[in-house]
């Protein structure tokens, strides 16, 4: 049976979110598993520009919902506008990016729906007539598949830079775009969201860093901190630190790696007992080398590691300390 | 104030995990910890309970073993806990848990529930929006700051790239909480005698059963992920591969 793949297309104030080309690339990959059709929806207030956009790739329409209560973003406006969407225009599957938004609505959207959302997905297979979907567990120490045991829509959000952008085909003439304007009754939105804002200018800017030493809870002590900084200096770098650490309050927030922190690409990016979950992955995953120390042979920082040392830090990192300050002599 | 917490029994962060014979999960002999962002949830309902007054709850899903969340909780300060207690929750993906902790807490009246916002082994990020949309309740997520006001509470979500936005939400309301919002506090040894005391209502499967339907996504299958990098291990006592690592950052990688 032919379906439909609707992905929603994130935009905010005005401005499509790029990472929406990964899932179109992610919707066009599945439509050619199955045959199924795929259309793509933007949503907000006066986002027509983002549609026309999107009607430029290859997806048969393009729906722009519309409402002025969708301005600023809550979820309860989103969800109310879907609803009442996906209500007119039914999809088998409903695909976005899992984005902190979205992780803000979709359970929300889903549950309302009595279905279901895979979260964080990486990767789609299609065996047998049936689609399956690969996603992290256990903080990526592995992968499961995934397959859709309910009977309405699913909803799958994917994972940053699980599809690429730049794989994304582009349509033969533009697409149709279809103007939806939802009428969002009074008393629905109940939260008040205030402007966005960034805290105080950041200190340091890693970015231009050519060598990060890196910690992670592996240092186990605030005042191991000071192993690692005698290395990032021996090296001539930056240190940096996975969430724990600057959570704790052992190195200040600006020198936090990851989705919630800086993404760097050094030539040489050293992880010192880091696991490598993917919100810290995701922040250094562009770096020219990497090495990492692990006590743990099973680390999933192993997986994006070009040289890799299994064992105590505290053992081989003094020895490194050593080794650099002669090679530099 | 009148605060659910919902806490998780997870695999600890440094367990060695096996996978199971039909490789759909992982084999239960490990040890266990506390959720992360599920610790700081309480921590936050705590420092809320102090400033405000009220009363701090908190409820877990999970076999025998994961009272021993409750417990830590309730020596940490936590009044309550409620243990729904069967081996068959650690299988239900994040609608059913939602819909079987709103069953078993459907004669309460709390103002807010916290959950953390992900869970280490399934990794949703579900639960807790899910558990609000179940009760009709508003809820913000990601949450790095809370202040109770006369509307309700602001509350400070944190969003990617840096960037962060305040809130206001009506109360009752859910949210999920990110790690770093606080301190933890430890448990004191009074603390520890005082929780043997406290109540813990116990909550079996069958209670909830009706709430409860067949999980919407199905683990087909379990496995160690596929390296996508050619990674070279660099093996010997410290000493040796510290001079072959050295040796790589200056011929290899050309960075000293
Ligand atoms: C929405 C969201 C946003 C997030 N944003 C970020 C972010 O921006 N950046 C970030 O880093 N995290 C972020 N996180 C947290 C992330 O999921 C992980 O919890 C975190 O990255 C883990 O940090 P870690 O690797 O230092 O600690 P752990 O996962 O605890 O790993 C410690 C590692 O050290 C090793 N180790 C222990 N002792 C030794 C020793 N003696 N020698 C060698 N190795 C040792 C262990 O084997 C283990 O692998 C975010 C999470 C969420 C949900
Ligand atoms: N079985 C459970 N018992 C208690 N709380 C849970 C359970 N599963 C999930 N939660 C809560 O929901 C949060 C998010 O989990 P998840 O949706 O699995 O990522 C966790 O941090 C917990 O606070």
């Amino acid at each position: 049976m032919a379906e439909n793949i609707l992905v929603i297309v994130e935009q905010r104030e005005g401005k499509l979110n790029r990472v929406s080309w990964e899932t179109i690339a992610a919707g066009q990959a599945i439509a050619a598993l199955t045959g199924w059709t795929l259309e793509a929806a933007v949503v907000g207030s006066g986002v027509s520009a983002i549609a026309g956009e999107v009607a430029g790739k290859k997806v048969a329409r393009v729906y722009d919902v519309e409402s002025a209560a969708l301005e600023p973003y809550t979820p309860d406006a989103f969800v109310y506008a879907l609803r009442e969407f996906l209500g007119k225009h039914p999809a088998a599957l409903v695909l976005m990016p899992h984005t902190y938004q979205v992780r803000d609505f979709v359970p929300k959207l889903a549950a309302a729906l009595q279905t279901t959302a895979i979260s964080d997905v990486i990767g789609v297979k299609y065996e047998g007539g049936k689609l399956i979907f690969t996603r992290q567990m256990f903080q990526g120490k592995f992968v499961a598949d995934v397959s859709f045991a309910g009977t309405g829509i699913c909803f799958v959000t994917f994972q940053n830079g699980s599809f690429r952008a730049d794989k994304v085909e582009a349509g033969a003439g533009a697409a149709p775009v279809e103007t939806v304007t939802v009428e969002i009754p009074a008393g629905v939105v109940r939260n008040k969201p205030q402007e966005v804002f960034k805290e105080a200018k950041q200190a340091v800017d890693l970015t231009q860093a050519e060598i990060i030493v890196s910690v992670g809870r592996g240092i186990k002590e605030q005042k191991n901190i000071e192993l690692a900084k005698q290395l990032a200096d021996a090296l001539g770098g930056e240190l940096a630190a996975s969430r724990p650490i600057c959570d704790s309050g052992w190195l200040p927030m600006d020198r936090q790696i990851g989705s919630s922190g800086q993404t760097v690409a050094p030539k040489l990016y050293l992880a010192l007992g880091i696991s490598g979950a993917i919100q810290h992955i995701v922040g250094m995953k562009g770096s020219r080398s990497i090495v990492a120390i692990n006590k743990d042979a099973e680390a999933p920082i192993f997986e994006i590691a070009d040289y890799a040392v299994v064992g105590n830090l505290f053992d081989i990192v003094p020895a490194l300390i050593e080794e650099v300050k002669k090679a530099k002599a | 104030m009148k605060i659910l917490v919902c806490m998780k029994q997870v695999p600890q962060k440094d367990a060695p995990l096996k996978l199971n014979e039909a490789g759909t999960w992982i084999r239960e002999d490990v040890s266990y910890e506390v959720n992360e962002p599920d610790a700081f949830a309480l921590e936050e309902a705590l420092r809320q309970k102090e400033k405000h007054t009220g009363e701090v709850v908190v409820v877990t899903a999970g076999p025998a073993r994961a009272s021993q969340v409750l417990r830590e909780a309730l020596a940490k300060g936590a009044d309550r806990a409620i243990h729904l207690e069967d081996a068959a929750f650690v299988g239900l993906d994040a609608y059913n848990t939602a819909r079987a902790i709103a069953a078993a807490i459907k004669d309460e009246k709390f103002d807010l529930i916290f959950t953390g916002l992900q869970s280490d082994d399934y990794g949703y990020a579900q639960t807790g929006v899910i558990l609000a949309e179940i009760l009709g309740w508003p809820h913000a997520t990601i949450i790095m700051q809370i202040e109770k006001n006369d509307a309700g509470i602001r509350v400070k979500r944190e969003l990617e790239a840096g960037f962060f936005q305040y809130v206001d939400v009506p109360l009752p309301a859910v949210l999920t909480i990110q790690s770093g919002i606080n301190k933890l506090r430890y448990a004191t040894l009074i603390g520890i005698k005082q929780a043997k005391n406290k109540p813990m209502r116990k909550v079996t499967l069958a209670e909830v059963q009706s709430a409860v339907g067949g999980n919407l996504q199905k683990i087909e299958k379990l496995y160690v992920p596929q390296k996508s990098k050619n990674t070279e291990f660099l093996e010997g006592p410290p000493a040796e591969v510290a001079k072959k690592l050295v040796e790589k950052l200056k011929n290899e990688l050309r960075v000293i």
